[in-house]
């Protein structure tokens, strides 16, 4: 019961702010519709019982890469007035109607495999204890996927040096 | 409806997703348009977790750690090449950033 | 219903007036400890002592003309004071006040994960507001103290590292009770750790000595010069209750939490009769008087210096002494 009233309104609430992320004019007003989006995206992680996932999320998305967006929006607007930045839209109905169409058919093809084939979904034997989502994630992450966790970090160390080239003035 | 199924939580990643192509294709300017990918990539990790929880397994939620890892990566550099494009051209409208086209 | 609505409520509301009177008697605190530290007395006409300045600071505030710039974006304008006040509030929800579920909110199992990220939602109020003010001295400062507060919380968050490798859990009650067990705080087991939280905290609230961004003299008055009225109250608000935040986090961490000095000594068993409140009030009454003390000693760090010592020297140290906690917890 609490699960169906949480579900619904987050829903609605990150759909609605990923629309004003990409319908509203003022680039501002963007960048802080998607902190709330990802707030709202986090605590869904936290319905479905991945709370590390959840405060791993507030952390890096909303609270480093957002912040990001923030800073590089601000340096693009620092010189120019707000109504330079009126850009074109390609909208037109047509285009809407079909995505929407699209949608139904997912969401009708997602629903009807998930009723056909209910009764025949297995739950491969999970090998580690079950001790709370952290402990469970961190012994995965260092036991069986640990080429990939070391992988990521270079690819971090490469992109933050790749980062700073790039943005510096005078190298 | 009134249980919550793993297909619920897909139709909302899928209804994100949407929403995110419909910004990618929609808007021009440049950092819009990484904002709406980063909506895709956060649809993509409900649908993971979501999936997770129904297995049982958690690797999907190790691959949702992979996901936002590469994502602040890729934020990094690709805001890095917008500002060193601004810099060049004072735009961030991609209908202008046209330069290597014969 | 009533375990898990009411009284929760309950505690929420008793939480947050307790918060609201201690910001308020902070002002004062912060007065008369600065001006007893230069041999004059601070404030003394409002009430005996001059106890009720609290309160008529708050009301002058809330009586002056609210003024909103002509180009400023209004939305942004009204958000930002509200985005810097709430992540504050709502990290003492994780705070143990003492080892019975009734002395707490929530004791989740990623509270310290929990609080860091909590505590970096508030970088956006500052940002906002520099931004939302339409001038640029508000922008400039309001850049400054952002970078500011990220580049500190890298280093107060590899610290952290180090704890949470000590204790072997990263819930807040835990962690106290990993220092009953051990029979002794973890300020002692872990001094770099404490002394590193301590100037990353000061760092984070913009407190001296690294409160260039809102230094009247430098950039007048920084990210809140065109807030005025309780706008400018909200983030005077939000900056005292970030600093209670860090206090506390400081004592539960490092102090002990609700725990008596030396904890395992039978000898002292009668100093249970405090109640453990009590005993984490008073720890963190010490550790903001330290803040204050120090804002009364140092002048404070030039931009360049401060965006120095954050990443030359805080982060280096914050993975050494990483490094070392694992080591020594491998080795024993």
């Amino acid at each position: 019961m609490a699960e169906t009233i949480a579900f619904y309104t987050l829903s609605v609430l990150i759909l609605g702010l990923a629309v004003l992320v990409v319908t509203v004019k003022n680039a501002v007003h963007s960048v802080v519709a998607l902190v709330m989006s990802f707030l709202c995206v986090a605590a869904l992680y936290v319905v479905l019982e991945a709370e590390f996932l959840a405060v791993i999320q507030i952390l890096v998305y909303a609270g480093g890469i957002v912040v990001l967006y923030l800073f590089v929006v601000m340096l693009v607007n620092l010189d120019r007035s707000p109504e330079e930045h009126e850009d074109p839209r390609r909208l037109s109905i047509f285009g809407l109607c079909l995505a929407g169409a699209m949608l139904l058919e997912v969401a009708g093809i997602v629903v009807y495999s998930y009723n056909r084939s209910a009764s025949t979904v297995t739950a491969p034997a999970a090998a580690s204890p079950v001790q709370g989502n952290t402990q469970e994630l961190g012994w995965l992450l260092y036991t069986d996927y640990l080429i990939p966790f070391e992988l990521a970090s270079v690819l971090l160390l490469v992109a933050m040096v790749g980062a700073i080239v790039l943005a510096k003035r005078d190298l | 409806m009134m249980e919550i199924t793993p297909a619920h939580y897909t139709v909302l990643s899928a209804a994100l997703f949407t929403i995110g192509v419909i910004g990618v294709l929609v808007r021009r300017n440049i950092i819009i348009i990484f904002m709406a990918i980063e909506l895709m990539l956060n649809a993509v990790n409900i649908n993971l977790v979501a999936q997770a929880r129904q297995v049982e397994n958690l690797v999907g939620q190790v691959f949702v750690v992979f996901v936002i890892a590469v994502a602040a990566a890729e934020a990094a550099v690709g805001l890095g090449i917008i500002l060193a494009f601004y810099r060049n051209k004072e735009t961030v409208n991609i209908d202008e950033m046209n330069v290597m086209r014969w | 219903m009533l375990d898990t609505v009411f009284w929760p409520l309950v505690k929420i509301v008793v939480l947050l007036n307790a918060v609201m009177v201690s910001v308020t008697f902070m002002t004062l605190l912060e007065r008369k400890v600065i001006a007893w530290a230069q041999s004059r007395l601070g404030p003394m006409r409002v009430g005996p002592y001059g106890v009720l300045q609290a309160f008529a600071d708050p009301l002058k505030l809330m009586t002056k003309e609210d003024i909103t710039p002509a180009n400023a974006d209004k939305v942004m304008f009204t958000l930002a004071p509200i985005l810097s006040l709430v992540p504050a509030f709502v990290v003492f929800a994780v705070i143990p006040f003492g080892g019975d579920p009734l002395y707490y909110v929530a004791d989740i199992n990623v509270g310290l994960l929990f609080i860091i990220s909590v505590t970096s939602i508030g970088v956006y109020g500052i940002i906002l507001a520099g931004w939302a003010s339409n001038s640029k001295y508000p922008l400039l400062a309001g850049l400054r103290a952002s970078a500011q507060l990220i580049s500190y919380e890298i280093a107060v968050t590899m610290t952290l590292v180090s704890v949470i490798l000590t204790a072997g859990t990263l819930s807040m009650v835990e962690i106290v009770e990993a220092q009953q067990e051990a029979g002794i705080w973890f300020g002692f087991i872990q001094p770099v750790a404490f002394v590193l939280v301590l100037i990353g905290g000061l760092a984070e609230t913009n407190r001296a000595p690294f409160d260039m961004p809102e230094a009247e003299q430098e950039l007048t008055g920084g990210f809140h010069t065109e807030y005025s009225g309780m706008r400018f109250g909200l983030f005077f608000l939000a900056e005292y209750a970030n600093m209670i935040v860090i206090a506390a986090v400081v004592v539960v961490l490092f102090w002990g939490g609700w725990l008596r000095p030396f904890p395992s000594v039978g000898a002292l068993a009668l100093l249970d009769y405090i109640p453990s409140w009590i005993w984490l009030f008073s720890k963190m009454f010490l550790v903001l008087y330290l803040f204050i003390w120090i804002r009364a000693t140092l002048p404070r760090y030039r931009y360049d210096q401060l965006m120095r010592i954050g990443w030359k020297v805080l982060i280096p140290i914050a993975i050494a002494n990483v490094v070392v906690t694992a080591v020594v917890k491998v080795l024993l």
